[in-house]
């Protein structure tokens, strides 16, 4: 494993190849915004929130940190007009589904972005992938997924296995950043739940 | 549709993963929609999660999940055909089978789908049934033409 350096926000910072930049700028402290990040999952790129100016070869753009490789030489800006600029545009986007969403109101704030520029639509579900990806990834159970696409795509529980194994472990409710899930499961459990599988037996 | 008949699609395929998309489109040629019992089954010989498939079937417009009719028709709503009066053989077909663009009618007989081109631009307004393409229609000439259907 060869060393690599590179610059974030100014600072020297040393990382191992195959680091992303944002693992490099949060072993050093730097903070970057995230929403889809989570360390024990894949880098997924969903958010964009955690996008960073790069310089190299004199040219400057923007990547989205939680899945650019480090290189040698990067010259990476974490806040800039333009990072912060464009920053505040997904945050509104994502706002305009989920206004009322914890994890988005102090960046909210931080950057300036106005909750109501855009039209409502009310999904609620951001697209982060948080729980579709926990459950494939790290519970092996595969219960929650996606479903339709484009404007459309929302998440979607296969009844029959998120009726077996939703019940004890639930550990994805946690990670929403604005509580789609939990409504999804309700909805999941009202529709499509059998009756003899609407209470877990005491035995489990 | 017969589980045996799921399994022989399977088979034909030689149980690959990777032939999941070409399962699906035969499954829905030959049965015109997506039966839950037959996605599980895909789901079970391919070793694929429920998810993966539901996700690949709800993408694709190619597939569905509601029983589909015996005959889709689909009304081209593209420019050409939009300016030559498709929306008023879209609302004689609408009349005529009971059905909104999207819906299936309760015998199975019709489904109904608007388009936005067929490529056949110079024969608009332009109607597909079954892939059997009528040009130059109007809503007097499409009601001729779906009566012959049942």
């Amino acid at each position: 494993m060869s060393n690599i350096t590179l610059q974030i926000d100014g600072k020297e910072v040393s990382a191992k190849e195959g680091m992303t930049v944002l693992e490099a700028a949060q072993s050093v402290g730097i903070f970057i915004p995230t929403l889809c990040h989570h360390p024990s999952l894949e880098p997924y790129g969903a958010c964009r929130l955690c996008l960073v100016e790069l310089e190299s070869r004199g040219r400057s753009r923007l990547v989205v940190s939680c899945i650019y490789p480090v290189e040698e030489g990067l010259v990476v800006k974490t806040r800039s007009e333009k990072v912060d600029r464009i920053r505040k545009m997904i945050l509104e986007l994502l706002l305009s589904h989920a206004p009322d969403a914890f994890d988005l109101q102090d960046l909210a704030e931080e950057y300036g972005a106005d909750k109501y520029r855009f039209e409502k639509e009310p999904s609620f579900c951001v697209h982060c992938g948080l729980c579709v990806r926990y459950c494939a990834e790290v519970k092996q159970k595969k219960a929650i997924g996606f479903i339709n696409r484009g404007t459309q795509r929302e998440i979607s529980f296969i009844p029959e296995i998120a009726a077996k194994e939703c019940w004890n472990c639930k550990e994805c409710f946690p990670l929403c950043p604005t509580e789609a899930l939990q409504a999804a499961f309700v909805l999941t459990k009202a529709l499509a739940f059998s009756s003899s599988s609407l209470e877990p037996s005491p035995a489990e | 549709m017969e589980m045996d008949r799921v399994d022989q699609i399977i088979d034909k395929h030689e149980c690959e993963a990777s032939s999941l998309i070409q399962i699906l489109l035969d499954i829905q040629s030959e049965n015109r929609w997506l039966p839950k019992e037959a996605l599980e089954k895909v789901a079970e010989r391919l070793q694929v999660p429920l998810t993966r498939i539901q996700h690949i079937a709800t993408f694709y417009k190619a597939f569905s999940l509601v029983p589909k009719g015996r005959h889709g028709i689909h009304v081209c709503l593209g420019t050409a055909c939009h300016v030559r009066g498709a929306k008023r053989v879209l609302d004689a077909v609408k009349d005529l089978t009971n059905i909104k663009p999207g819906e299936t009618d309760l015998d199975l007989k019709f489904s109904l789908e608007t388009v936005n081109c067929l490529g056949c631009c110079a024969l608009g307004p332009v109607v597909e049934i079954d892939g059997k393409v009528y040009g130059n229609t109007a809503p007097a000439m499409i009601a001729d033409v779906i009566k012959n259907y049942d």
